[in-house]
């Protein structure tokens, strides 16, 4: 294309550019009124607008809005269901840090902890066991990689029977062995590591698929090369496996410390009320629906929940960036 | 994938290599299978069994008389069968829409002249990262304004934006050659006809992805139905679940709850058993490059 002048360049384009995306948006960014000089690109506009508009209206109204709105809500005191608030600045975050805040952020740091390392642990281990060429690995890969798609809360309810420190076929199988059974329910420590072992099992299967995908990269030629140097395969794995996984190993990490601050429906269907599993992400919701219909002091607690998830993905757009520029 | 082999394995000798295929590959195997397995195995059992087969001391590993007492005593106490509904069409209608959505707007940046496309699509790009958590208060007082709670399309609405499709399927359409649509304008195909007749049939793989993880996704879904929901006719299945639980305290319910997780988890699992090549591309999307 040697088109000079705006005009000519929409001219040319008259068909469909040739170039991939950074070219299509190009002639709009020299000169946007030329869209509007050709009646067929004007109709273009049209088609956009009705082909995109709806689903970025409602992106908009769903998910930009309700981050402004939320900020501002968080200075409020105010009941859900009322008409009336009450301005109160930075009140409810006063209230949040001076109060609960620091037993809710530290069961939410020990949750997040034992859940990803957890995962990320079990499922490296996994993927190890799974990368090899058996009869029925791709049947064990799918299988556990099933409890990723299931219900939490389903999944919760299945696990509350088997914990069941009374009937739970767990506190049966220990008593014969006579192992004390805690009472999971009803003590905070046992409550959350409960629930930690259930979202693990749910996340294992996810963990160890992306960890095999990893794998499949790792180049063989090196792997043999060291071998012939004398390197054992522990040797291999610490030094050549696991630092060519470290890509992998962060992305798994960011996405999973994302799901595991995010994680709602086990919490509330295991152990609905215990101030053990009480995570930031729970507490939200409790203090807006949980009884105290506390709007503003909710919307403050999600302010913080956002201002940490926002941090934890720069964290990973920041690395993304670095990876590309490796490549 | 011969890449992927162990190296030492290979050059072991074959009586050893045998040795350590069972203790380092199948034991692994099976005992992680079994884990997966068998709590949903016990799911099922405990749901054909009766309440006194729960509560007695010794444990029951199989019932003595199967019997699906517990999904008729589930369907008493809570309305099974409209939950069941209401998940069906919250998900049909709501996945339905979405991958619509997704298949245009996505046609829109990939195909259609837009001065504003970069950052649009960088406007779509950035909701995948607001977490549903923040936007909770401020959708529920809007839909509550608008007097959403309790209905379909209350529960519906707000999470019809869709970003992760739109995003999906704008890679797939990138990659498609432009000769294909340039063809069919020759041709004197609208816009439309373009979507849907040349772009969607060559598209069929990604469109499934999509389709099915949103399907999944809206099935799963529960916190929002959760807060929008208050009458027991409007729930959708996992809400309603819970319901079964908070009323019932005592251990006999047992058998009751597995139905509950029966029926909400094992739709899906039998969409995944046929289909999850799909799923699993679609929900490991982003980190295999």
């Amino acid at each position: 294309m040697s088109s000079g002048t705006a005009t000519a360049q929409a001219r040319v384009d008259g068909a469909w550019p040739r170039a991939r995306e950074p070219r299509t948006s190009r002639p709009g960014r020299r000169d946007p009124l030329a869209l509007w000089r050709s009646p067929r690109r004007r109709r273009d506009l049209w088609v956009f607008l009705l082909l995109a508009g709806p689903n970025v209206a409602l992106i908009v109204a769903f998910c930009w809005r309700p981050v402004v709105q939320n900020l501002q809500y968080s200075t409020l005191e105010w009941t859900l269901g009322n008409r009336t608030a009450r301005f109160v600045g930075l009140g409810n975050f006063v209230e949040f840090f001076t109060g609960e805040g620091g037993r809710v952020l530290w069961t939410t740091l020990l949750f997040t902890v034992f859940t990803v390392g957890g995962s990320m642990l079990l499922g490296l281990l996994l993927a190890l066991a799974l990368n090899r060429r058996l009869v029925g690995t791709t049947f064990a890969r799918s299988a556990v990689f099933a409890p990723f798609v299931l219900s939490g809360v389903g999944v919760g309810l299945v696990w509350v029977f088997i914990f069941d420190p009374t009937v739970g076929v767990l506190s049966n199988v220990l008593g014969r062995l006579h192992v004390h059974m805690p009472q999971w329910f009803l003590q905070p420590g046992p409550a959350l590591a409960m629930v930690c072992i259930v979202f693990v099992w749910k996340n294992l299967g996810y963990c160890a698929v992306i960890y095999l995908a990893g794998l499949q990269s790792v180049p063989g030629d090196v792997l043999e090369a060291a071998a012939l140097d004398g390197a054992g395969s522990w040797r291999r794995f610490w030094r050549i496996t696991l630092p060519l996984l470290s890509p992998t190993t962060f992305f798994l990490l960011i996405t999973t410390i994302l799901s595991s601050l995010q994680s709602f429906d086990l919490i509330r269907i295991m152990t609905p009320l215990n101030p053990g599993t009480t995570t930031l992400m729970y507490d939200v919701y409790l203090q807006a629906f949980g009884g105290y219909n506390r709007g503003g002091y909710s919307s403050a607690l999600a302010t913080v929940l956002f201002v940490i998830l926002v941090a934890v993905t720069l964290l990973q757009v920041r690395f993304l960036e670095r990876r590309v520029h490796y490549s | 994938m011969t890449a992927t082999l162990p190296v030492a394995g290979r050059r072991a000798p074959r009586g050893r290599r045998l040795l350590t295929d069972l203790a380092g590959g199948y034991l692994p195997l099976v005992v992680a299978t079994l884990i997966v397995a068998l709590p949903l195995v016990w799911m099922v059992i405990g749901s054909l069994k009766t309440p006194g087969e729960v509560v007695t001391q010794r444990l029951v590993l199989f019932p003595a008389h199967p019997s699906l007492d517990a999904y008729t005593t589930a369907s008493d106490q809570i309305d099974f069968r409209q939950l069941f509904l209401n998940s069906t069409i919250v998900t049909v209608v709501g996945a339905t829409i979405k991958v619509l959505l997704a298949l245009t707007t996505a046609y829109a940046l990939v195909f259609v002249q837009f001065p504003f496309k970069r950052f649009i699509f960088a406007v779509i790009l950035v909701a995948l990262m607001v977490p549903a958590q923040v936007s909770l208060i401020p959708n529920y007082t809007l839909i509550a304004a608008l007097g959403g709670v309790n209905t379909y399309w209350g529960i519906i609405l707000p999470g019809l934006g869709t970003a992760f499709g739109t995003f999906l399927l704008r890679q797939q359409f990138l990659s498609l050659p432009k000769e294909l649509v340039e063809a069919a304008e020759m041709d004197g195909a609208g816009h439309l006809t373009r979507l849907f007749r040349v772009i969607v049939p060559v598209s069929t793989p990604t469109i499934a992805t999509v389709a099915l993880v949103t399907v999944v996704n809206e099935w799963n879904d529960y916190l929002w139905p959760l807060v929008v929901t208050s009458s027991a006719r409007m729930m959708t299945l996992p809400v309603g679940l819970t319901l079964l639980r908070n009323s019932e305290g005592d251990v006999s319910a047992y058998p009751v709850l597995m139905a509950g997780a029966v029926v909400v988890i094992v739709p899906v699992l039998i969409l995944f058993a046929f289909l999850q090549r799909y799923i699993v591309a679609g929900l490991t999307q982003g980190a295999v490059r």
